[in-house]
C-alpha cells in the first residue's frame, strides 16, 4: 500500500533544524533519510523508515516553498502563508545565508558570472561542499552583490536590512563582496559607514577602473591563505584606512572632497627614496631591536629591501594594475623573505612595532600620522598572513 | 434600506508580475457587493500599489447583508486587451452585523486565485452602519450570534437552551451546468465559491430567523456542511442549538463556570472539598445502563419506522429531575412539568452541544444512531428542497425513537453527516440519548440563587452514568451493577457516548484514543441494486465496528467511550467504517472483565498452544495498558460491592422510593458482571485475524497521549504551547485480489502509520497530548483511500500531572471509605423529593407499574417500604434545614478555593510565556485550535463565525511538486486565509476550528488536480491568564517544562 499523497501542515510551520541542515547541504530526500538513519533517530524515537521518509519529504516541501521567500528575507517577515515564530525565521535566514569558508576562498577573486558557476563542479570536488550547496551559496553571493550594488550608504547596514542577516554575517558578506575580492573598490569604503568614498571626484574615474580589477588571490603562492585571512586583512585595512573619511573635513559642505588618503600615501615614498632617511630609519630600528630579536643579522641585511617593499605597496594603491598585486607583493616581498630567514611571528611583530614607531624620531619626516595609520593596517595584514 | 456598507481599499503588496516586459503590474481593484460594483484608480507600474481609495458605500438591506459576501477583485489593467484578474478576496461581513462582535474588518488579506493560489496581499477596511429596523416581518436575522463551539461559549451564560435548529438549501452545482463547458476553470471555480458563500449566508440567515422565532439570540454548536451531489446538485445544510445567551459582565465571578474546562472545573471535584458534599447523588432516576444501541440502518427503500419505538415513556422525563425536584416544592414540580411537556412538544429534542453547563446533563442512556441509504436524483426545483428535508426528517425521527427506547427524552452531542459516491448517498445521524435537567430549557427565568443552589446539589461525578431506563424493561441486554461511586443507583458495565467527558466525571487514570477500522468489499453495481447491497452491508459493519470498539476498550482496561464518532464511507467497490472515540475508566462503572479466547477445536494440541499463547499476549497487553494509562482503581472490599449493605446505608436506601425495588435482580447481574469475561471465539481464520488486528494497535510513544475529545481525561495542567495541524494521506490499495481481511489490514496500517508519523512530527513537544483527533475517510476513486486528520497537540506539565493524578484516586478512595457525609446528604435530597413528588404519585412509579408487568411484587414492596420509613423522613427534614445552610456556606467556600487553585497554574503559564512568543513580528500571530478553549488563556470576546470555502485547481501538477506539493501549498494557503480574516477582525485565535470537507481529485495523466476545502471556526480574542491576573503568590509546584527526559510512569 503506497502513499501517493502525504502531507502534514501545521498552523505553526514546523522547522526541523537537522533536516534543514541536510537540505541546505543539498542532499536529496533519500540521502537525507539515510543520514538521519545513521544519526540514530530510529532508535531514539522508535519509529519506522517510512515515517522518516514521510517526515523528510514534508520538510523538504516546506523548505522548497520557503526558498522563494528566503531570497528576499523581508518578505519572509511579511508573508502570511507560513506562520513561523520570529526566532525561527531568523534561524532560517541565517542558516540559508551562512557559507562555507572553503568555498568562499575558492570564489575569491573570481567573477560571479555564469562561467564561474559552471566551474562549481570542480570547486565542489576540491572543497567537499556538495554541488547543490555550492550553487546555492554562489547564488547567495550573487544575489547580495546585485541587491546592494546600486545602493548607496553603509554597506553592512544595507545588507543587514535587505537580507535580515545578523550583523556579524552581514559584515562577512560585506567583506567578501566588497573588500575588493570582487571589485568595487568604492564599496570598500562604503562598508565602513562613509556614504562617499574618500576620493576626490577627480579620482573617481580611476576608482571605477579599480572596481573592475580585482585583488589577485588565486595565485599559487597565495594558496596558503585562507578565506578568513583575506577577510581579516580586508577588515583591518578598512578599519584603519578609512578613518580619515570619518574625520570632520570629510563632510566638507562645499562638496569638495578631502585629499585622498591613497594619494597621500605617495608622500611616504620619501622614506625609501631619501637615502639619509632610509639609513637613519634603519639604524633606529636596528638599535632598538639589537639583542631582542633572534634574526638580527638577517634583519640588518634585508632592512632596505623590506622597507622598500612595505612603502611601495602603499604607493602603488592608486593604480589599478598594482592594486591587484597587493597581496602578492606582501607575500613575495615581505612574508617569503622573512620566512626563508626563519623569522618567528614574534620577531615580525617586534620588527613591525619598531619599524612603525621609529620615523617619529626621524628629522624632517612630516607624515607621522599618515604613516602610522598606513602601517597599522599593513602590520595587521602581515601578522595575520604570516603562517604556513 | 437598513444598512450601509463602507469599504476602503488601502494598498497592495507583493503582487505578481503581470507585465513581462516591465516586470511590473498596473493594478486596480473592483469592489462588488450584490449587484453594485466600484473600481479604484489604476496604480501604474508597481508591485506594491498604494490606492488609498475613497470610501465605497453600498446601501443595502440587511437581508442582503447577511447573504452576500463582499467580493474584492484585483486586476491588472491592460490598455489593449482584456484586464487580467490577479485574484480575489471574499469577505464575510456577518461578524459586523451583531453589536458585540467586531466593529471593523481591517487588515491584509491574501489575494487568492483558484488557479495560482495566493498572489500577494491587499489591505482593506470594511465597516457597516446598521439602522434599527423594527419590522416584525423582516426576513433578516441580524444580531443572532453563531458559534461553532459545541459548548456554552466561555464568556457567556446560558439563560435558556431552546433546542435544535436546522435548515437546508439546495442549488444546482455550477460545475455541472451547461455553461461550464464553455467557461474557463477559473470562472467555474469562482462561480462555485461565490454560490456556496451565498448559500451559506442564506442558510445562516434562515436559521437565525428560526432562532428569533424561538426567542433565542444565538446558535451554539453550529455545524454547516455541504453535499456535492454532482449532477443532482449542491446541498448546504446546517444544524445547531438555539440558545439565549447572556454576556457575563463580571467574568471573574463566574470563573468556575466560564473558564477553560481543563482546569478550574476539574479542580473542584479533584482537589478541593474532601467532604463529598457536592457528591450527593440525587436519588435521581431509576438505574440506567449500557449505552450503545446500534440502530438498524435503513435501506433506501424502507419507510421510516419512527413510531415503532414510541413507548409510553413520556413521564419518564420527570424522574430525571430528582435532584432538581428536591429544591423547590410544588412550584418547581409544576415548572418542571411544563418544561417537560415543552420538550416533548419539540419536534426534535436534539442538542448539538457536547459539553454542558454543570447540572444540565442528568443521565446518559447511550449512543443512538441511524443511517439511511438514498439514491440521488436531480433536484428539480431548488426552492423546494423537500426530498432532502424529508430524508433528514425521517432519520431524525428514528433517532428520536431510539432515544425514547433508552428512556431518554433528549439527544445530546447530536451530529449529521453524509457520504456520497456517484448517485448513492448514505445519510447518518448520531447522538447520545440523555435525560436533561429542564431548568435550562425553561423559558421563564429563575432567580440566580435558585440556580446556584441547584448547581451545588447537582449530581456529582457519577450521576450521569446512572441508567435512565427501566432495568426490568431494558431496551437491550446489559449487565447492571450498583454504581461504584455512590452505590445507590444502577450503572451499566460499559458506557458509549458521543459527548465530551462531563467535567464533573470521576475518572481513574488517563484516557486514550480508540479506533475501530473496517473495510467491506462490495460489488460494483448501479442505482437500486447498489443501494440495496450497501444497506444490506451496513448492519454488519455497525456490528463489527461495535465489537471492535468493545474489544479494544477492554484491551485497555477501560469502561467508557466519549466522543464516539462512527463514519461509514461509501466507495465504488467498498465500504469503510472508521469509529473514533476516547476511552476512559469511569470510577462509577465496574472494572471491565478481561478478554477470553476460546478455540473451536480443543483436541488439537498445537492449536491449543497457539490459543493460550494468544491469551497470554492479550492479558499482557491489558496489564501493560493499565499501567500505561494509570488505571488503578481503588480496590473495593468485596462486601461493599456485594450484598450486605451497611446499616446506615440501608436506611437511606429505604427512604428512597421505587427504584430500589429490584435489588435481587441487580445483585444477580452484579455477580455476572464480576465473573463474566468477554469471550472471543476463534472459529476460523477470520476470527484469528481479528484478534491479531486487536493487538496491532501500538500505544503512543512515551510522553504522548491522544484523545478525540476536547480535553484529555486525567490531564489538567496544560501549558500554553499548542500546535494545530492537518495531515492528509491518500493511499492506493494495490491488491489484485483484495479480500476483506487484506483490506482491513491495509486500512489499519494506514491509520496506525499516520498516527505514528504524527507522533514523530510532534516529538519536540513532548510531553504533550493530541486532542480532538479527527479522522475523515474518503474514497475518491477505486482503490484510493484518503484520510485527513485534524488535531491539536497541547503540551502539559508532567510534574503537575503526576500530582493531579493522585488526587482523583485519593478522592475516590475517600469516597469509598467515608460514609458519614453521605448519610447526612441523603436525607437532604430525599426528603425534599418525597415532599414534592410523592404525593402526586411520581412519574417513576407510574412508569414502573406500566412497563414492568413482571416485577409487580417488587413495586408493591417498594411502596410499603416507603411507609415504614415515614418517621425517618421526619427526622431528616430537620437535618435538611441544617444542611441547606451548610451547603450554601460550603458553596461559597468552594468557589473561592477554586479561584486560589487557579493561580498557581496561571503562574506556571507565566513562566512558560517568558519565551518570546513573537509579538514584534509584522504579522500578528493567530492561533488555531479545534478545541473550544486555549490552554492558559481566557477568551474575552467572540468576534464571529469563520466559514470559508475554497477551491484550488492546477493544470501544472508536476511543476507544483506533484499531488503532495499541490495539497501542501493549498492547506497552508487555507490556514493563511483563515488567519488573515481573524486578524482583520481584530482576533488572535480561532477556536472550534474544523475542516469539514477536503475533496481532492487528480488526473495525473492530464497533469491536473482539483481540491475543495471547507473550514469553519469561531474567531476570538484571548488574553493570557498570566496577563489577566496579577499573581503575587509564587508558584509552589510549577516546574519548567524542560523535564521532557523523564520517564513516563
Amino acid at each position: 500500500m503506497s502513499s501517493d499523497l502525504d502531507v502534514f501542515v501545521g498552523n505553526t510551520t514546523l522547522i526541523d533544524e537537522e533536516v534543514y541542515r541536510l537540505w541546505l547541504d543539498g542532499h536529496s530526500v533519500a540521502e537525507a533519510v539515510a543520514r538521519r538513519l545513521r544519526g540514530g533517530v530510529l532508535e531514539r524515537e522508535g519509529t519506522s523508515v517510512a515515517v522518516l521518509q514521510s517526515d523528510t519529504r514534508d520538510h523538504y516541501r516546506t523548505f522548497q516553498m520557503l526558498e522563494r521567500l528566503l531570497h528576499a528575507p523581508p518578505r519572509l517577515l511579511q508573508q502570511l502563508l507560513f506562520q513561523i515564530p520570529p526566532e525561527r525565521q531568523a534561524l532560517l535566514v541565517q542558516r540559508y545565508y551562512a557559507f562555507d569558508e572553503a568555498l568562499a576562498r575558492e570564489l575569491l577573486g573570481k567573477k560571479l558570472s555564469k562561467g564561474t558557476k559552471k566551474e562549481l563542479d570542480e570547486v565542489s570536488a576540491r572543497t567537499g561542499v556538495g554541488i547543490r550547496s555550492c550553487r546555492r551559496q554562489f547564488d547567495n553571493f550573487k544575489r547580495v552583490f546585485k541587491a546592494v550594488e546600486e545602493l548607496r550608504g553603509p554597506l553592512a547596514e544595507n545588507i543587514q536590512q535587505l537580507f535580515l542577516l545578523p550583523p556579524a554575517l552581514a559584515r562577512d558578506y560585506a567583506a567578501i563582496v566588497f573588500s575588493g575580492i570582487w571589485g568595487l573598490w568604492e564599496r570598500f569604503w562604503g562598508f565602513l559607514g562613509c556614504p562617499d568614498p574618500p576620493f576626490s571626484s577627480r579620482d573617481y574615474a580611476a576608482i571605477v577602473f579599480f572596481a573592475n580589477s580585482r585583488f589577485e588571490t588565486g595565485k599559487r603562492r597565495l594558496q596558503f591563505l585562507s578565506f578568513g585571512d583575506f577577510a581579516a586583512c580586508a577588515q583591518s585595512m578598512m578599519a584603519h584606512w578609512s578613518q580619515g573619511a570619518l574625520a570632520p573635513e570629510a563632510a566638507d559642505p562645499d562638496g569638495d572632497l578631502p585629499k585622498s588618503f591613497l594619494q597621500d600615501l605617495k608622500e611616504l615614498k620619501v622614506l625609501v627614496s631619501d637615502k639619509d632617511l632610509l639609513d637613519q630609519h634603519k639604524s633606529l630600528v636596528c638599535s632598538a631591536l639589537r639583542g631582542k630579536i633572534s634574526v638580527y643579522n638577517e634583519l640588518e641585511a634585508n632592512f632596505k629591501a623590506l622597507s622598500r617593499a612595505l612603502v611601495n605597496v602603499g604607493g602603488k594603491l592608486t593604480h589599478a594594475r598594482d592594486v591587484r598585486d597587493f597581496f602578492v607583493d606582501l607575500v613575495e616581498k615581505v612574508i617569503e623573505p622573512c620566512r626563508s630567514d626563519k623569522w618567528s611571528p614574534g620577531d615580525l611583530r617586534l620588527f613591525l612595532t619598531h619599524y612603525t614607531a621609529a620615523p617619529r624620531n626621524l628629522p624632517g619626516f612630516r607624515h607621522q600620522a599618515l604613516w602610522e595609520r598606513y602601517m597599522a593596517a599593513i602590520s595587521a595584514c602581515l601578522l595575520r598572513m604570516y603562517h604556513d | 434600506m437598513p444598512g450601509k456598507l463602507k469599504v476602503k481599499i488601502v494598498a497592495g503588496r507583493h503582487l505578481p508580475v503581470m507585465d513581462r516586459a516591465s516586470d511590473l503590474t498596473d493594478a486596480f481593484v473592483e469592489v462588488k457587493f450584490g449587484n453594485t460594483t466600484f473600481k479604484t484608480d489604476v496604480y501604474p507600474k508597481s508591485l506594491n500599489p498604494q490606492w488609498n481609495s475613497e470610501w465605497f458605500k453600498f446601501e443595502v438591506d440587511d437581508e442582503e447583508l447577511q447573504d452576500e459576501p463582499l467580493q474584492i477583485t484585483v486586476l491588472d489593467h491592460d490598455t489593449y486587451s482584456a484586464n487580467d484578474a490577479i485574484g480575489k478576496v471574499y469577505i464575510d461581513i456577518d461578524p459586523l452585523l451583531y453589536s458585540e462582535a467586531a466593529t471593523v474588518i481591517s487588515g491584509w488579506f491574501p489575494i487568492y486565485d483558484t488557479i495560482h493560489g495566493i498572489r500577494g496581499e491587499i489591505n482593506v477596511v470594511v465597516k457597516v452602519d446598521l439602522f434599527n429596523d423594527l419590522n416584525r416581518f423582516r426576513q433578516s436575522s441580524c444580531g443572532v450570534k453563531f458559534f461553532c463551539t459545541t459548548s456554552i461559549p466561555k464568556c457567556y451564560r446560558a439563560v435558556v437552551i431552546h433546542g435544535f435548529v436546522e435548515e437546508l438549501v439546495v442549488n444546482e452545482d455550477p460545475e455541472y451546468q451547461w455553461i461550464d463547458r464553455i467557461r474557463t476553470p477559473r470562472a467555474s471555480n469562482e462561480a462555485r465559491q461565490r454560490l456556496i458563500s451565498l448559500m451559506s449566508g442564506e442558510l445562516q440567515r434562515k436559521i437565525g430567523l428560526k432562532v428569533l422565532e424561538m426567542r433565542g439570540n444565538a446558535v451554539v454548536g453550529y455545524l454547516q456542511c455541504f453535499d456535492l451531489e454532482g449532477e443532482s446538485g449542491l446541498v448546504v445544510r446546517a444544524i445547531g442549538t438555539a440558545c439565549t445567551l447572556d454576556k457575563l459582565s463580571n467574568t471573574s465571578a463566574f470563573l468556575p463556570a466560564c473558564n477553560s474546562p481543563s482546569k478550574e472545573m476539574k479542580e473542584i471535584p479533584f482537589n478541593e472539598d474532601p467532604n463529598p458534599n457536592t457528591y450527593s447523588s440525587g436519588p435521581s432516576t431509576p438505574l440506567k445502563n449500557q449505552t450503545y444501541s446500534f440502530s438498524p440502518s435503513k435501506s433506501y427503500s424502507r419507510q421510516s419506522s419512527s413510531s415503532d419505538t414510541d413507548l409510553s415513556l413520556t413521564p419518564k422525563t420527570g424522574m430525571g429531575s430528582g435532584s432538581a425536584g428536591k429544591e423547590g416544592g410544588p412550584f418547581k414540580t409544576l415548572l418542571r412539568q411544563q418544561t417537560q411537556s415543552a420538550l416533548e412538544q419539540r419536534e426534535f429534542p436534539f442538542f448539538t452541544l457536547t459539553t454542558f453547563p454543570p447540572g444540565f446533563l442528568l443521565h446518559v442512556g447511550g449512543v443512538v444512531s441511524a443511517r439511511s441509504v438514498k439514491l440521488l436524483d436531480r433536484i428539480h426545483n431548488p426552492d423546494e428542497p423537500e426530498t432532502r428535508d424529508a430524508w433528514w426528517a425521517e432519520i431524525r425521527q428514528e433517532i428520536k425513537s431510539h432515544a425514547k427506547a433508552l428512556g431518554c427524552h433528549a439527544v445530546v452531542g447530536y451530529s449529521e453527516s453524509t457520504s456520497i459516491c456517484e448517485e448513492v448517498c448514505i445519510l447518518s445521524a448520531s447522538g447520545t440519548a440523555a435525560v436533561l435537567n429542564p431548568r435550562f430549557l425553561q423559558d421563564g427565568t429563575m432567580e440566580g440563587c435558585l440556580e446556584q443552589r441547584i448547581e451545588e446539589a447537582s449530581p456529582p461525578g457519577c450521576g450521569f452514568c446512572h441508567i435512565p431506563y427501566d432495568e426490568l424493561n431494558m431496551p437491550f441486554p446489559a449487565h447492571l451493577t450498583y454504581c461504584y461511586n455512590c452505590r445507590k443507583q444502577k450503572v451499566p458495565d460499559v458506557l458509549f457516548t458521543t459527548i465530551d467527558l462531563p467535567v464533573e466525571a470521576i475518572v481513574v487514570g488517563k484516557g486514550c484514543l480508540i479506533q475501530a477500522r473496517l473495510c467491506r468489499l462490495k460489488k460494483k453495481a448501479q442505482a437500486e441494486a447498489n443501494a440495496t447491497s450497501i444497506s444490506n452491508l451496513l448492519p454488519f459493519m455497525e456490528y463489527e465496528v461495535h465489537t471492535q470498539l468493545m474489544n479494544k476498550l477492554k484491551l485497555r482496561g477501560m469502561n467508557a467511550l466519549f466522543g464516539l464518532r462512527i463514519q461509514i464511507t461509501v466507495g465504488e467497490n467498498m465500504l469503510m467504517g472508521l469509529a473514533s472515540a476516547t476511552g476512559v475508566y469511569l470510577a462509577a462503572l465496574p472494572t471491565p472483565g478481561g478478554i477470553q479466547i476460546a478455540g473451536k477445536t480443543p483436541n488439537d494440541g498445537t492449536y491449543e498452544q497457539h490459543i493460550s499463547h494468544m491469551q497470554k499476549k492479550i492479558n499482557d497487553t491489558i496489564a501493560k495498558n493499565k499501567e500505561l494509562y494509570e488505571i488503578n482503581p481503588p480496590e473495593l472490599p468485596e462486601e461493599i460491592i456485594g450484598s450486605p449493605i451497611p446499616e446506615p446505608r440501608q436506611r437511606s436506601r429505604l427512604l428512597r422510593s421505587q427504584s430500589e425495588s429490584s435489588d435481587e435482580v441487580t445483585e444477580l447481574d452484579l455477580s455476572h458482571g464480576k465473573k463474566d469475561a468477554f469471550v472471543l471465539e476463534i472459529d476460523d481464520t477470520d476470527a484469528m485475524e481479528d484478534v491479531h488486528s486487536l493487538l496491532t494497535d501500538v500505544p503512543p510513544p512515551s510522553g504522548f497521549y491522544s484523545c478525540n475529545t476536547e480535553i484529555m481525561p486525567g490531564i489538567n495542567n496544560w501549558t500554553p504551547e499548542i500546535q494545530m495541524f492537518t495531515a492528509v494521506r491518500v493511499s492506493r490499495l494495490s491488491n489484485i485480489n483484495p479480500t476483506n481481511q487484506t483490506l482491513n489490514k491495509n486500512f489499519n496500517d494506514l491509520c496506525e502509520n499516520l498516527l505514528k508519523s504524527l507522533y514523530f512530527k510532534l516529538r519536540s513537544m513532548v510531553p504533550c497530548c493530541l486532542c480532538h483527533v479527527n479522522f475523515t475517510v474518503a474514497l475518491p476513486e477505486d482503490e484510493l483511500v484518503q484520510i485527513a486528520v485534524t488535531a491539536v497537540a497541547i503540551t502539559y506539565d508532567k510534574n503537575q500531572a503526576l500530582q493531579a493524578n493522585k488526587a482523583p484516586t485519593e478522592k475516590s478512595q475517600q469516597r469509598a471509605s467515608t460514609d458519614n457525609e453521605e448519610q447526612l446528604q441523603f436525607p437532604l435530597e430525599l426528603s425534599s423529593d418525597p415532599l414534592s413528588s410523592q404525593p402526586f404519585s411520581p412519574a417513576k412509579e407510574a412508569l414502573e407499574g406500566a412497563s414492568s408487568h413482571t416485577g409487580i411484587p417488587a413495586a408493591q414492596r417498594a411502596t410499603s417500604v416507603d411507609y415504614s420509613s415515614f418517621a425517618d423522613r421526619c427526622n431528616s427534614w430537620i437535618e435538611l434545614i441544617k444542611l441547606k445552610a451548610q451547603t450554601i456556606r460550603r458553596g461559597s467556600i468552594k468557589t473561592t478555593t477554586s479561584l486560589e487553585k487557579a493561580s498557581p497554574l496561571a503562574e506556571g503559564y507565566l513562566r512558560h510565556r517568558s519565551v518570546p512568543s513573537g509579538t514584534n513580528s509584522t504579522v500578528s500571530v493567530v492561533k488555531m485550535t479545534p478545541l473550544s478553549f486555549l490552554p492558559g488563556a481566557k477568551i474575552t470576546k467572540y468576534l464571529g463565525i469563520i466559514n470559508m470555502f475554497f477551491i484550488r485547481e492546477t493544470t501544472s501538477l508536476r511543476e507544483e511538486g506533484g499531488v503532495s506539493g499541490f495539497l501542501h501549498a493549498f492547506i497552508a494557503e487555507v490556514f493563511a486565509m483563515v488567519r488573515a480574516h481573524v486578524a482583520a477582525l481584530g482576533g488572535n485565535a480561532v477556536v472550534s476550528y474544523i475542516m469539514k470537507q477536503c475533496v481532492f481529485m487528480e488526473n495525473p495523466n492530464k497533469n491536473q488536480a482539483q481540491c475543495l476545502i471547507n473550514v469553519s471556526g469561531d474567531a476570538v480574542i484571548f488574553v493570557r491568564e498570566s496577563e489577566l491576573e496579577a499573581l503575587p503568590v509564587p508558584a509552589p509546584t510549577a516546574q519548567p517544562a524542560g523535564s521532557a527526559g523523564d520517564v513516563t510512569t
